[in-house]
């Protein structure tokens, strides 16, 4: 480049010429795969607040360093589906009840960052009590409350901070006190209570309305870091479907209709101060010895565990629909608990009801499971074909792969892994049923795992069947399993 | 439209839906609502007049996820 000559630009890449100043935050997956079209465009309607909120949220997530230690908690509504977008732990709560589990997941995991998302219908109607028992208990979670004045989800009805003249499906005149009473402040609810740290009223009508929220949303989600106590954010957010309006008018109508309502403002933030609203030093814990006491049961009849796992068990169990591949799932992590041992059991229904392939997956540990997801089992039990060509190159080298032969005419290709082909369906058959193939499949992978004893399996499953007359059967489905492991262990 | 000297925004006409919110969020008017459809069928917004000052609050005011980037001119190549 010669000197004193400006470098001229315009032959120069853009990109290098300009940093990036905003995008799309890292704790938003790239994509959103789901069923319906459309995996990059989120599913709610053109203009919907949401989808504002869900971005200030993923960016406070992103800069505060915390995407791995967040626990969302999506509500029923239209914002039901958040999981689809939030690259975060994510549970999905009962209408109205997000506020308890997130207290739950906040008792039981010091360094959960815990989120609850609720709509008006959710946190104001159904789920009233929740909230303000949460709030009043200044739980160290953070609230953000979007209130769009109507049910969205279900097609537009009135919602406790439906405003007072406002049509909807359910006051097609307009709400009227007489009828419907008044609209519900709930920043001003939880203000009235002793607890709560932080409660704040924003709007996303304008845009420098929108910039107000956003540091909102950070100070709630920062005070939770900072372990300051319970923060609440209410936004108020267009529906621009249901107020049946364009996105545009419908931010016009939030601040000329809404905001005289629902002033926005700082209701409270006591975050600064030393202010301890909630002394937690002085909870009373109350010891394991002392519980067993009230419930009256013997230090000696608890179980501890006399299992020693190699290493933690990840097992998918897999077949058609109708084979009993889920019960026999909750069947193992049954056993597992007796045993005193940690687990989980997650369903995958597929199209079972339509003779597909269902799969059921099971952890065992001695440490508290994180995910009960197993996309990579140790174990794999395929009741059918299908299941051991779907899953068979997913098992960990090392792991064993237990095969119901009488249902797969193919052997075990993998030679990394223990593979046992077991005649199950035929055998059951000759017991007397065929419901009984995965018991003795089970009977096998108990013994050459010892992830449960036959003990205890004997003992779990007169308690987990229904009709008492199948007990025996069972038994006998054990007892062949053993016999056929003897004969077969070479 | 974006050129080397000054502030641009993209908008990735695949996840816009056309709603107008940023249109009306620029301090500038650089935005509009162009005529061509997108995949799923919405009319999608363009960055049009190039006054960009990178402010952001087509960003945040945009209820899409990643419809909207800002870039802004570095310091070095102004
Ligand atoms: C126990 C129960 N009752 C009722 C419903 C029906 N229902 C689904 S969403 C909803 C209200 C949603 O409104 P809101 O919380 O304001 O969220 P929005 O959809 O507006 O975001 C209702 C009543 C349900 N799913 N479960
Ligand atoms: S119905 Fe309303 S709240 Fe629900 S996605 Fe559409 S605009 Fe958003
Ligand atoms: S706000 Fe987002 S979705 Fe709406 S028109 Fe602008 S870029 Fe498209
Ligand atoms: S960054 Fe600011 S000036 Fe640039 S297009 Fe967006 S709103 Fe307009």
């Amino acid at each position: 480049m010669l000197a004193g000559v400006k470098p001229s630009c315009f032959f120069m890449e853009n990109k290098e010429m300009h940093t990036i100043k905003h995008q799309k935050a890292r704790s938003l997956y790239p994509t959103f795969e789901r069923k319906a079209p459309g995996a990059e465009v989120s599913h709610y309607c053109p203009g919907c607040g949401h989808g504002t909120v869900h971005n200030l949220i993923a960016e406070a997530i992103d800069d505060l360093g915390i995407q791995d230690r967040v626990v969302f908690c999506s509500p029923v509504g239209c914002s039901v589906f958040a999981y689809y977008y939030f690259d975060v732990g994510n549970i999905q709560c009962a209408h109205g009840r997000a506020p308890a589990v997130a207290s739950a997941i906040r008792r039981t995991h010091d360094d959960a960052i815990v989120i609850s998302y609720q709509g008006d219908g959710d946190l104001a109607g159904i789920g009233m009590s929740q909230i303000v028992h949460a709030a009043n208990r200044g739980e160290n979670i953070t609230v953000f409350f979007i209130n769009n004045a109507i049910y969205g989800m279900t097609g537009g009805q009135m919602a406790p901070t439906t405003i007072l003249n406002q049509k909807t499906v359910t006051t097609p005149s307009g709400r009227h006190a007489a009828n419907e009473g008044f609209p519900i402040g709930i920043s001003e609810i939880i203000n009235s209570l002793h607890a709560p740290v932080f409660v704040e009223r924003v709007s996303l009508a304008t845009a420098p309305k929108v910039m107000k929220a956003r540091m909102a949303i950070r100070k709630a989600l920062r005070n939770q870091v900072d372990k300051k106590g319970f923060s609440l954010v209410e936004i108020l957010s267009p529906c621009p479907v249901n107020w049946k309006m364009t996105a545009v008018e419908s931010r016009r109508w939030l601040e000329e209709n809404l905001e005289p309502v629902f002033p926005v403002g700082n209701l409270r933030d006591l975050a600064k101060g030393p202010f301890d609203r909630v002394d937690r030093k002085k909870a009373g814990r109350v010891s394991d010895r002392k519980i067993l006491e009230i419930l009256g049961v013997d230090e000696k009849e608890v179980h501890t565990s006399s299992i020693h796992l190699k290493e933690e068990q990840n097992v998918k169990i897999a077949g058609f629909g109708g084979q009993g591949v889920l019960s026999t799932g909750i069947l193992l992590a049954n056993c597992a608990i007796a045993e005193g041992l940690q687990t989980t059991w997650l369903p995958s229904y597929g199209a079972e009801m339509r003779g597909g392939t269902a799969n059921a997956s099971v952890n065992i540990s001695h440490e508290a499971i994180g995910s009960p997801i197993v996309s990579f089992p140790n174990v794999l039990m395929a009741m059918n074909l299908p299941s051991l060509d779907a899953f068979e190159d997913t098992v960990r080298p090392g792991g064993c792969i237990l095969v119901n032969s009488s249902m797969v005419p193919r052997q075990v290709r993998r030679t990394d892994v223990a593979a046992y082909h077991i005649p199950a369906t035929d055998m059951a058959n000759n017991i007397g049923s065929p419901q009984i193939a995965n018991v003795i499949l089970l009977t096998v992978y108990a013994l050459v795992s010892g992830a449960i004893t036959l003990e205890t399996l004997q003992k779990v499953i007169p308690l987990s069947i229904k009709r008492k007359n199948l007990v025996n059967i069972n038994m006998k489905a054990i007892e062949a399993g053993i016999a056929w492991l003897e004969e077969n262990r070479k | 439209m974006a050129t080397e000297e000054k502030n641009y925004i993209e908008i990735n006409p695949r996840r816009c839906k056309g709603c107008a919110a940023c249109v009306v969020a620029c301090p500038n008017d650089c935005i509009e609502v162009g005529s061509e459809i997108n995949q799923m069928g919405y009319q999608f917004a363009r960055f049009a007049v190039n006054k960009c000052i990178a402010c952001g609050m087509c960003f945040y005011t945009c209820p899409e996820f990643g419809a909207i980037t800002v870039y802004k001119k570095s310091r070095k190549g102004a």
